[in-house]
């Protein structure tokens, strides 16, 4: 059960302390502005074995070459990052049953305000269907240690990929400053 | 020649990969090996079978990725890349990324034989002028080469496995496809692989 103090941490920690709890220590990411509280407390933790890539697809191999050695990790991305990587989970991650964990901070709904990130975003959930990848949108405070906790371990027992979608009604989006 | 004399792309021998494969693979012990799709895995498959060895399928240029996750999971174990020109083009980033983390225990093959010779043989950037140890120096990866001739690819490969720095070795190479095709079956590979390295247990 979560913490009864969760309604008061930020979802940042949340995210933080529940990839610890389950040794998922490789961080790789393609940078985005509402994930960076998260990007730098990891950064922050000696726990983290963290960098950035260059692109996504890049940050998928990395995760499946650790896994195969013996260490969890996790690829940490935004919506449009998350689109470039169907030929990698369909010809890797699933084939060859890679729990590679994908974060992906959602843009392009909730006030979206550049309709290119609009169109992406409705790729995003149609993939994963159609690759019968396990996710799970994430909006609540209150229910996230469960989310990834539980998504973790699945995605391990199972050996499956698994996303995470880190709504905007829990990290507050990206949005035009008026 | 020996490594350290002034080369390029145009001034090296033709050589094949299968034979490189084999010089390659007859230095081994537990090594892990990371073979690219297509030709670059066919002939890894073709030079042995070893439990070390990873079969790409598909994931077209994630050959160096993979082999940097398993450096970063296994320092201690010397990782492997086997790339085509085609596929290291297709994700050059990954240069940099090695470069920045610098894993210790990382080699990276590229088999340049300036086509995208499993699709017909178009023509890849490296015939038109592209050098590829260029522009891995460009990224970073100050140990990068060119193999003159069989015996500098073997000298370059021995100073690899002696390094504690990443490198990257290219090789010109003719235009034979792989000499057999690898099994198509990924959870065996992968399964095999891990038990390889010692990340699954034998049963």
């Amino acid at each position: 059960m979560p913490a009864a103090s969760d309604a008061e941490r930020p979802w940042h920690e949340i995210v933080l302390a529940t990839l610890k709890a389950n040794k998922v220590q490789l961080v790789t990411y393609v940078p985005d502005n509402v994930l960076k509280p998260l990007i730098d407390a990891i950064h922050n933790d000696p726990f983290f074995t963290a960098f950035c890539v260059t692109r996504e697809e890049e940050g998928l191999g990395i995760v499946t070459g650790a896994w195969m050695g013996g260490m969890r990790g996790v690829l940490m991305m935004q919506t449009s990052g998350f689109a470039t990587l169907p030929n990698a989970i369909a010809s890797l991650a699933v084939p060859f049953r890679i729990p590679v964990l994908l974060i992906v901070s959602e843009r392009g709904t909730l006030g979206e305000f550049n309709y290119g990130q609009a169109l992406v975003c409705k790729t995003m959930r149609p993939v994963l269907d159609a690759l019968a990848v396990e996710y799970h949108g994430c909006t609540r405070l209150d229910e996230l240690e469960q989310i990834v906790d539980r998504t973790v371990r699945q995605a391990i027992s199972t050996q499956a990929p698994a996303c995470l979608i880190l709504s905007p009604l829990l990290t507050g989006g990206k949005v035009v400053k008026k | 020649m020996t490594s350290g004399h002034a080369k390029d792309r145009q001034n090296t021998k033709i050589m094949n990969r299968f034979d490189l494969t084999k010089r390659m693979v007859g230095k081994l012990k537990d090594e892990a090996v990371i073979g690219g799709i297509g030709n670059s895995n066919f002939d890894l498959w073709s030079a042995g079978r070893r439990p070390q060895n990873f079969y790409m399928l598909g994931s077209m240029g994630l050959a160096v990725p993979i082999a940097l996750g398993v450096a970063i999971a296994q320092p201690k174990r010397k990782t492997i890349a086997i790339e085509g020109d085609g596929s290291i083009l297709m994700q050059l980033g990954c240069l940099s990324t090695v470069a920045i983390q610098k894993p210790k225990n990382l080699i990276i093959l590229v088999m340049d034989n300036g086509m995208y010779q499993i699709t017909g043989g178009q023509t890849t950037a490296t015939s038109l002028g592209v050098d590829i140890v260029a522009v891995a120096r460009g990224l970073g990866l100050a140990q990068s080469n060119w193999a003159a001739d069989e015996a500098d690819f073997e000298a370059l490969f021995d100073a690899a496995m002696k390094s504690d720095q990443p490198s990257l070795i290219a090789s010109r190479i003719d235009n034979k496809p792989g000499v057999t095709q690898t099994v198509r079956d990924p959870d065996l590979i992968r399964e095999t692989f891990m038990r390889g390295i010692g990340t699954k247990e034998v049963w």
